[in-house]
């Protein structure tokens, strides 16, 4: 399966969900959905690269800490991110996040990310690939 | 939700019964039409609460509840540290001490009208909102500590705002037991640009009329009449807050096997209100209230800045400021008993009666105004505290209307540009740097604040006194 990503529907909120061939793609593909809630990731140019380091005991948690950890580096930064890599070794996470800052009239953006919950947190390989969601606080 | 599952104790009271894993009730105030329309995910988190360790009476569900995060939104539960009570970050949320703040201004909407655009376009530029804005304030190490020991009292000291403001702030304005020290560099680092901002989402600022009154008695104490202009802040502790939640959701997801507490779900995470990681969290949640008033304190300096240029007769002492999603150590009468509880409401307001200490002594003898906010084309309201309030949901009310439709769907729906329109055709300003941020937020994404404000009324849980509508409304 070739990655991608979509939004699911949350009451107040937004649930993200990644999809790949292998877990690092949809965690990627995760991210870009988060970007998504914000502005779109087609606006956005993958200008300058972050790196990002993060790790947890389970991969569910850490998919939730790699999309906090983004939502960190976008608050501080004033960044938007569009091109996301993603490496695992054991229960760390290296990634790198290539993104541009935040133009209001390019961007648009809607709304700001509060942090990634663990509401309906789930990282699984299904029959056809990997799925990587959850829903973000907005 | 299926009402089958649920047993009628009263018009508005629903309860289940304990089973399973739950050690109390669930109790949700609601009328039958919204219990109908309520989410299921609202009676599995009701019921999910019910089974965290040293829970007192019951899991409540305001009239508003909607499906949230562990807790349901609209959430109140008390623990007892005497008996193996939890607390729990999930239990406050992601914006910690997120609040509405309303000021008088002694105006009317004549004054209003005469430079409604100007006003609406000078609040729009003179207060920093929406993504990747930043206030003008700096804080270095020194100045962020003082800010999260001092919260509004700080502002005050700095000259953004009057001592007498402190007077009807929860807490007089400065939350006590706050420890710095337990908050991250992180969420230092993500409030070191952001003190003074609104953020985005469902906050706002709104310049609004009074268009009715439901109890004169209770209204004229409050200040508050028929075609008064008042204006209504709602945002909460921003970047830090947001961080302080990420930071101890994970630290007690991770912790709570150690201390033998099995979750339900991970979104519960708690921990025992005297273990280690429990005093931190909070101490960096009291902490973060302070953030969240100090930030309300700046925005009405900034605010009262704008109307002293274009409406100089204008003054805007303050009516209140109330949060809905804290932990209190409140003294609550239980059984015949006075116990001190660790009382969390997640979407939920403090609702304090009639004679209360805690409420400010002009207000005292008709108890704590509750602040309502609604969705920006309709209205907002007014609440009064009642005495029965502490026996039915320890004395909390309702928070706002809940949303009636994903931001997904209002996009589909509406177009940002058309929403303003629609709304200026009606005489409401609406101000925002992001037409997409005004669709998600389209009046009819929301649920009917009146229905719910209605329902809190009959219910008991707080008195309806006055109902606001916008003129001006700045959206982050």
């Amino acid at each position: 399966m070739s990655g991608h990503w979509e939004h699911f529907p949350h009451g107040a909120d937004v649930g993200v969900r990644g999809f790949g061939a292998s877990k690092a793609e949809a965690f990627a593909q995760a991210a870009l959905a988060m970007t998504a809630v914000v502005a779109d990731p087609a606006t956005v140019e993958p200008r300058e690269a972050v790196a990002i380091e993060c790790e947890a005991p389970d991969d569910e948690l850490l998919l939730a800490e790699w999309l906090n950890s983004l939502v960190y580096e976008m608050a501080t930064r004033k960044m938007l991110f569009s091109r996301f890599a993603v490496r695992f070794d054991g229960p760390r996470l290296s990634g790198e996040a290539r993104g541009e800052r935040v133009d209001l009239g390019r961007h648009a953006p809607a709304v700001e990310i509060k942090g990634a919950t663990y509401t309906a947190l789930r990282v699984a390989r299904d029959p056809d690939g990997w799925v990587a969601q959850t829903v973000v606080d907005v | 939700m299926d009402i089958s599952l649920l047993k009628r104790r009263s018009e508005y009271e629903w309860e289940i019964a304990p089973h399973g894993a739950m050690r109390v009730s669930a109790v949700i105030y609601a009328s039958e039409p919204l219990i109908r329309d309520m989410d299921h995910k609202v009676y599995e988190q009701a019921v999910n609460v019910a089974t965290l360790p040293g829970i007192v009476k019951a899991s409540y569900a305001m009239p508003d509840a909607h499906w949230g995060y562990g807790f349901p939104i609209g959430g109140v539960a008390a623990f007892d540290p005497d008996a193996g009570g939890v607390v729990s970050a999930g239990g406050v949320g992601f914006d910690i001490s997120c609040g509405v703040r309303c000021l008088h201004t002694g105006l009317q909407r004549a004054d209003i009208l005469a430079v409604q655009k100007e006003l609406a376009d000078a609040l729009y530029h003179r207060i920093p909102a929406g993504v990747g804005s930043t206030g003008a304030i700096r804080l270095d190490a020194d100045g962020m500590e003082a800010m999260l020991t001092g919260g509004a009292k700080w502002a005050v000291e700095r000259g953004w705002g009057t001592p007498a403001d402190l007077d009807r702030i929860e807490e007089h304005g400065q939350m006590k037991q706050a420890k710095p020290d337990a908050v991250s560099q992180q969420a230092k680092r993500r409030q070191r640009d952001e003190m003074g901002t609104l953020g985005s989402g469902n906050h706002y600022l709104e310049v609004q009329e009074v268009t009715a009154v439901h109890d004169p008695k209770i209204a004229e104490v409050f200040g508050l009449a028929q075609g008064d202009i008042v204006l209504m802040i709602h945002c909460g502790s921003r970047g830090l807050g947001h961080q302080i939640g990420t930071d101890y959701l994970k630290r007690m997801a991770i912790a709570a096997a150690s201390y033998g507490i099995a979750l339900p779900d991970r979104e519960l995470a708690c921990a025992p209100i005297d273990s280690e990681v429990g005093e931190e969290y909070l101490g960096a949640m009291r902490a973060a209230i302070n953030c969240a008033l100090a930030n309300r304190q700046i925005l009405t300096h900034l605010v009262r800045k704008v109307f002293a240029d274009i409406l100089p007769r204008a003054r805007l002492p303050l009516l209140y400021d109330v949060s809905h999603n804290t932990c209190k150590v409140e003294e609550h009468r239980v059984d015949g008993g006075t116990r001190k509880l660790y009382v969390h409401r997640k979407g939920a307001t403090r609702a304090f009666g009639p004679g209360h200490p805690d409420v400010p002594e002009p207000l005292r003898a008709v108890g704590q105004p509750v602040l309502i906010g609604g969705s920006m084309g309709t209205g907002s309201y007014v609440l009064a505290g009642t005495r029965e309030s502490e026996a039915l949901a320890f004395s909390s009310a309702c928070h706002g209307a809940g949303r009636a439709m994903s931001r997904h769907q209002a996009l589909r729906t509406w177009k940002g540009r058309q929403v303003v329109d629609q709304l200026a055709a009606r005489g409401i300003l609406v101000r925002s740097p992001s037409m997409r941020g005004i669709a998600e937020e389209a009046p009819e994404a929301y649920k009917d604040v009146a229905a719910v404000v209605a329902v809190a009324d009959a219910a008991g849980l707080a008195r309806n006194v006055a109902r606001v509508e916008p003129l001006v409304c700045v959206k982050g």
